[in-house]
């Protein structure tokens, strides 16, 4: 088989463990598609195939003696280019951190080592994860597979687009409010948003601390869970991860949904939905009811106040994140230019923050630093802590009924570049369907769902209990033996 | 607008002053759609873990020693014998 970049990870750990194929090749096969088609794409910020190859190596002979460490030993990863890496340049798309090189890793890095997987580089995002298209890069944009005039979504734009494009087989992202399911929609590939705590935050750059969830961007839901199997869990060097003991997740796999109670909240079925994509929304709640499953419309009101709330936190915690950044210890620093031109200390934040930042990471700072300033501290942050309480509890009310929920990711599809890029708030309202997730803390996948007339991604929304991603895993997996949106290939 | 500019250590120019001004303008408008929410007795929610006051003992673990002090001080853009150096606090004269 000459094409083994095209395989998931389920069907290249088979042949690994098979000696059909060895890591080595299978890296080569991926370099070489990267080579191939990064000119279009432009996921990667940081290539490290060195190590890449050095990694594979050793896979290599972990093989030969029949000892591979996990299903992801010799698996070639993408990560976003959020995750600290040890000795490898960690950016997060800012000018601010261009050079920044990490004496550490990322907790979700050490355990992707341990797994044997294999780095292949870090892949774009918008910068500090503050957007919705990747277009928000100080590197620049990174293109739709599906239609390279089109945005990837994101922030996860880089992580969803390297997978779409076959130049890994999986990448890592993370969501705030909705960072890797929306480019997984646009992108059709299988992304899940974990419970709030179930992947340790440490070692990964904050966009907003209370929502921040790391997780895995995949071919499809049974490779999701072999990815969490290895990514889940606690750790004690992140005091917010969970602490409960977690099932295996690949026994969720394979399973009848016959009798699973599904509930279609009719507020994200609404206006500013376009008609294509809720046609195929129905249409996949139709193929999930032949298999069995009993649907109800169901109401969650409070969706309609989730925008104004999400945004007002995350861009308090957003401001809280960046304060941080000033150049002193690391990263873009006046010091190394013309020094008789600072005048002082705060000079020199002024200076170094104002060329380094870009234009959506100086609004959150702003948004946020007035929203938290004393006098609209309880009209803003305070009241949108009380909003957030409510749609917590709307959440948890719907799953003492549903095991899951289903929405559209997105009302549309994947926009133009350049499209909504003055507009923040157009942008923001983008992320109407994934933000009232994250205030909840609830777990939810994006699942390719079918395509438009113009051949663009619709992807699924399925949102589950808190812990409960073996219920979503479950659903998705039985659409996807069932369906066939998630193996359709972009032409590249 | 400015005030605000000055309390995040960020300058603008007149031009990205009334840019910024105009989005985050709207951006504020949006959020008022929350005073139509009764909050009346609802406690606010900072966070989800349902966790409350993790603790580790206070003991020294995983210390890299002169190793990882060099590295992290490979970030620094100025050091002065082991010391990140920064300019004045007042001035520099």
């Amino acid at each position: 088989m000459t094409e083994l970049y095209k395989l998931k990870i389920e069907e290249a750990s088979n042949k690994l463990k098979a000696g059909e194929i060895t890591s080595s090749e299978l890296l080569e096969s991926v370099i070489s598609r990267i080579e191939k088609v990064e000119p279009e794409i432009k996921s990667y910020l940081t290539k490290t195939f060195d190590i890449a190859r050095e990694q594979a190596q050793k896979s290599d002979e972990r093989y030969k003696k029949r000892e591979p460490l996990s299903d992801l030993d010799g698996i070639p990863v993408a990560l976003k280019d959020v995750f600290c890496t040890k000795g490898v340049k960690t950016t997060a798309a800012s000018k601010i951190l261009d050079d920044f090189i990490p004496p550490y890793n990322a907790t979700v890095v050490e355990k992707l080592e341990n797994a044997g997987a294999i780095m292949l580089g870090k892949v774009n995002t918008d910068e500090f994860t503050m957007g919705s298209s990747t277009e928000n890069s100080a590197f620049g944009p990174t293109h739709n597979p599906w239609d390279t005039s089109r945005v990837p979504g994101g922030s996860s734009g880089g992580s969803a687009a390297a997978v779409a494009a076959d130049e890994c087989l999986f990448a890592l992202g993370t969501d705030t409010g909705g960072s890797i399911r929306q480019p997984a929609s646009f992108c059709s590939v299988t992304g899940l948003k974990v419970t709030y705590g179930l992947v340790s935050r440490n070692g990964v750059v904050s966009y907003a601390s209370s929502f921040d969830t790391i997780g895995p961007i995949a071919k499809s839901a049974a490779d999701v869970a072999i990815i969490l199997n290895v990514i889940a869990g606690n750790d004690p060097m992140d005091s917010t991860s969970v602490q409960e003991n977690l099932p295996d997740y690949t026994t969720f796999l394979g399973k009848d949904i016959k009798g699973k109670k599904i509930g279609i909240p009719k507020e994200f079925y609404g206006e500013g939905l376009q008609p294509e994509v809720d046609k195929i929304l129905k249409d996949a709640i139709k193929k999930l009811e032949s298999l069995g499953a009993e649907v109800e419309e169901m109401s969650l009101p409070s969706t309609d106040f989730a925008i104004a709330m999400y945004y007002i936190i995350a861009k308090s915690e957003a401001s809280s994140n960046l304060a941080r950044y000033d150049g002193i210890r690391y990263g873009y620093s006046n010091l190394k230019k013309d020094k008789s031109k600072i005048k002082d200390l705060v000079d020199l934040y002024f200076k170094n923050r104002t060329e380094a930042f870009g234009n959506e990471a100086k609004r959150s700072i702003m948004m946020g630093t007035y929203t938290l300033s004393s006098g609209y501290f309880d009209a803003f942050y305070k009241k949108a802590s009380q909003v957030r309480s409510l749609i917590k509890k709307e959440y948890e009310d719907a799953f003492k009924k549903y095991d899951v929920l289903i929405t559209p990711v997105s009302p549309f599809p994947a926009f133009k570049i350049g499209e909504k890029l003055e507009d923040p708030l157009s942008m923001y309202l983008a992320d109407v369907n994934t933000v009232p997730i994250n205030p909840a803390g609830v777990p939810a996948m994006s699942v390719p769902a079918g395509f438009t007339s113009e051949n663009l991604p619709v992807g699924m929304q399925i949102i589950g209990p808190h812990l409960g991603e073996g219920k979503i895993i479950e659903i998705a997996d039985a659409f996807q033996r069932a369906t066939e949106h998630h193996l359709k290939k972009p032409e590249l | 607008m400015l005030d605000v500019a000055q309390l995040a250590r960020i300058e603008l120019t007149n031009a990205e002053e009334e840019k910024f001004a105009g989005q985050l303008g709207a951006v504020l408008e949006n959020f008022e759609l929350l005073s139509n929410v009764d909050t009346t007795g609802v406690e606010p929610t900072a966070q989800v873990t349902g966790l409350t006051n993790v603790f580790r003992n206070d003991e020294v673990k995983n210390s890299g020693g002169k190793e990882s002090r060099d590295q992290l001080l490979s970030n620094v853009p100025e050091i002065d014998n082991g010391s990140i150096k920064v300019p004045g606090v007042f001035n520099n004269d």
